[in-house]
């Protein structure tokens, strides 16, 4: 049995028996405080200098951003600019807030919007996010509370990243610490002020009682963010069992349907915008040249049975995708796109066509979701495709793909929660590193759609790009992945498809 | 004496250097460092921008004979995930393993010692039987499933232990526990043989027929004598239990080498995986060869051997 599967199994005996005698766990709703965990590390707090999800989520709870995305309606509402408009195709103007304040008492104006976005996004500085950064060509201050961004080209995406990523810290402050200063002692304007910080081991926040009334993020109401790194996951579940947790996710699906049954607790499933999808690389280099026969791609969709995985090793809140997108993200659409039904015999039939009535044997690489890759193997081996895993670290398999050297993959992408099909769709079909097809219809689509600043312009090209990808079948679109959440049951708690917990929302009962 | 020693630390320097080679090897051939450290959804020019920042364009053996020249002064340069010297990690992560490290060996001599003199006074019967049971029971059972045993039973069905952590010294019991019932079934047996030698000698049973209590002949004449040996396997058993706390440091969230060492692997921090690696085997090396030493200087014939 592979290791992993026996580590999974004695895991979940052990979580099961342990449910069967668990008290009750305690809220923290006696000190109005919320304890959480992580397992990511983040190499720096400063939101530029890290690239890992826990960084995104405390960037949001300590900084603010120009803009606001409402999650629900994903509209783009005032926060720290009140107004804004494009001057041309690659100016925008932004009128700021007034009266707003850092954690340590620095008034908010357009020197810090400026010093933020120049410093970031000049590649020297070394930002470790540069593709949330790199499409900035200036900032400049125009008046005490007006400030102009210029784009190094067209990027209608722009104000999605400038309500997400892209967060404004305190100039004076910044000048002064630099980034190891900030992640050590974090400074915003956001809803939450960082009180400690142990490197690698807790982040401890409070509310801000000065965070500033029209904000669109509620007044939080928890007066303590307590994030503690702790790397295993059933140490999280065991802590949050016992009363020392109050929050955690990324809870394994078999895991959260036990913990249902924990009365102190509450599990729920939130989708999230990470898409799964297996690559299969068609273009002039691939390693494997029975993939550049349209046939075989659209036999590898029909065979398999991607309804039958989101009940059975996906779980719950996902759903089935047609098109290389996730379905909330602006252009995503799969209007027009053929859709490939689980049919077997119809895989059969087109590999019989395409000149292999046996099937054939194939390489197939995954660094994440293994039991997902394997169920996929299942499918595959059904119709004669004999699929040999290939398992590594990502970026051990993303060289692979870049050179060459892999030509069939399961992969995952998150968009970086940016809600543009700009963050997603042209990284794979944009003739960039790691676009294994090579459709330069396909890439001229999407540049339409990436350079225009007219929303029905961009739809109608992402929608004729998504549907050619859809017919040439150069992917797999599989789902959407869910996240579990399990947290006490006193607690009140939405999640987001962003995979952004907004503790200023939560409360406790 | 001393020439056995010299030897012996001669060999111990090219095992260290052999240690650091292949771990270099191990890990530059493993991945592209630099797509691991761009992250993902990095560009191909801003891999080739880190490639040639840090140098991983140059030549393997020049990048390892540069990073062995600043290590003997102790410069392991700068993690690549944490932006910090490597050094400054390791140090603030050291006292957390060798706390944990150190009381699981503890623990171990505590569990061991009584189960081998215990064994020893029945040998071949059931008691022997059940002993050398318990004790191989830990060595048998994964170390992960064991902790998160102890953490379920203690610290969620009980409450009477933290499960995580390590703000306190009630913290490093779990852990200890955990990490240390994995030596205590070599530690058992040698105290088992050695006290089984030693109860068979001359001036045991000539203290027995001077009538002296069985708990001052087991404890102050034989026991004495027959751990010597186990003091040596305990240095070694150290060295061995440092390595296994990679696994229980994590389990537990302990911010020690072991868990660095998880996080540095995880990011591909290859600067800090050849320095923690270097490090525990170095002090495993030490271990190993005060053990060597101490047993030539018990045992004379192991240095004409």
């Amino acid at each position: 049995m592979p290791t992993y599967r026996y580590r999974t199994l004695l895991h979940t005996t052990l979580l099961a028996a342990a449910v069967a005698f668990a008290p009750p766990a305690e809220a923290g709703k006696r000190d109005n405080s919320v304890k959480w965990a992580s397992n990511q590390v983040p190499e720096s707090l400063d939101a530029y200098f890290n690239n890992v999800r826990i960084g995104v989520i405390l960037a949001h709870h300590i900084w603010d951003t120009l803009v606001y995305r409402d999650p629900k309606t994903n509209e783009y509402k005032p926060s720290l600019a009140t107004a804004w408009r494009w001057v041309n195709d690659t100016t925008l103007e932004f009128d700021l807030r007034k009266g707003v304040k850092f954690h340590n008492g620095e008034a908010f104006d357009a020197d810090d919007v400026a010093y933020t976005l120049n410093y970031v996004s000049k590649p020297e500085n070394k930002s470790t996010t540069q593709q949330n950064v790199n499409w900035i060509a200036s900032a400049e201050k125009v008046e005490q509370f007006k400030v102009r961004i210029k784009l190094k080209k067209p990027f209608p995406a722009a104000l999605e990243y400038l309500a997400g990523p892209v967060v404004i810290y305190p100039n004076e402050y910044y000048a002064k610490v630099g980034p190891k200063g900030m992640s050590e002692k974090p400074v915003g304007s956001g809803p939450y002020m960082v009180s400690e910080h142990q490197p690698g081991r807790l982040v401890r926040m409070k509310r801000n009682p000065d965070y500033f009334k029209a904000s669109l993020k509620p007044q939080p109401r928890i007066e303590t963010l307590e994030l503690r790194l702790v790397p295993d996951q059933n140490t999280q579940t065991a802590e949050l069992m016992a009363g020392g947790l109050d929050w955690i996710f990324n809870v394994p699906p078999d895991q959260a349907q036990q913990l249902k049954t924990v009365p102190a607790l509450q599990v729920k499933a939130g989708e999230t915008m990470r898409v799964v999808f297996l690559t299969m690389a068609s273009d002039e280099k691939t390693p494997t040249p029975i993939l550049k026969d349209a046939r075989v791609r659209k036999a590898i969709i029909h065979a398999i049975n991607r309804e039958a995985m989101l009940k059975t090793v996906v779980g719950e809140s996902a759903r089935v995708i047609h098109t290389q997108c996730f379905p909330a993200q602006f252009g995503c659409t799969d209007e027009g796109a053929p859709r490939y039904a689980y049919d077997p015999a119809k895989a059969k039939a087109l590999l019989a066509e395409a000149g292999h009535p046996n099937g054939f044997e194939i390489d197939l690489y995954a660094y994440r979701e293994r039991p997902q890759t394997e169920a996929v193997i299942g499918y595959l081996r059904a119709v004669g495709i004999k699929a040999n895993l290939r398992y590594m670290q990502y970026a051990a398999m993303r060289d692979a793909l870049r050179e060459h050297k892999a030509g069939f993959a399961h992969q995952t992408w998150g968009s970086f929660s940016v809600n543009d099909v700009s963050a997603m769709t042209p990284v794979y079909f944009k003739f960039a590193a790691d676009d294994v097809t090579r459709d330069p219809e396909v890439r001229d689509l999407l540049d339409a759609g990436d350079t225009s600043v007219k929303p029905a312009v961009r739809q109608v090209a992402y929608k004729n790009a998504l549907k050619k990808i859809a017919e040439q079948a150069y992917v797999v679109p599989m789902y959407s992945l869910p996240v579990y959440y399990a947290y006490s049951k006193d607690l009140e708690f939405q999640p987001y498809p962003d995979e952004i917990p907004r503790f200023w929302e939560y409360r406790w009962k | 004496m001393f020439q056995y020693a010299l030897k012996r630390v001669v060999l111990a320097l090219l095992v260290a250097l052999t240690v650091s080679l292949v771990c270099f090897l191990l890990v530059n051939l493993s991945t592209d460092v630099a797509t691991a450290m761009a992250g993902e959804g990095a560009t191909a020019e801003t891999i080739d921008a880190i490639r040639t920042q840090y140098g991983f364009d140059r030549p393997l053996a020049i990048q390892y004979f540069e990073w062995l020249g600043r290590a003997a002064l102790g410069d392991f340069g700068d993690s690549l995930y944490f932006r910090t010297p490597v050094a400054a990690l390791v140090i603030e992560r050291m006292p957390t393993t060798m706390i944990l490290g150190t009381a699981a060996l503890a623990f171990a001599l505590l569990l061991s010692i009584p189960l081998g003199v215990v064994a020893a006074l029945k040998p071949n019967s059931w008691v022997d039987r059940l002993t050398l049971t318990i004790a191989v029971v830990g060595q048998a059972m994964p170390s992960f499933w064991f902790a998160l045993l102890l953490m379920f039973l203690f610290g969620v069905t009980l409450k009477v232990l933290p499960i995580s952590g390590g703000d306190s010294w009630q913290h490093f019991i779990l852990p200890s526990i955990a990490l240390g019932y994995y030596a205590t079934p070599a530690i058992m047996r040698l105290t088992r043989s050695g006290m089984l030698e030693v109860l068979e000698s001359d001036y045991i049973r000539t203290a027995r027929a001077k009538g002296l209590r069985t708990a001052s002949v087991l404890f102050k004449h034989a026991l004495r004598n027959a751990v010597a040996p186990v003091v040596a396997l305990a240095a070694v058993q150290l060295g061995f239990l440092l390595g296994g706390s990679v696994v229980i440091e994590t389990v537990f969230a302990l911010n020690g080498l072991g868990y660095l060492a998880w996080e540095a692997i995880s990011h591909n921090d290859f600067p800090v995986v050849q320095a923690v690696v270097l490090l525990i085997s170095l002090v495993y090396i030490v271990l190993t060869l005060l053990a060597d030493v101490a047993n030539a200087w018990l045992d004379p014939r192991i240095r004409i051997g």
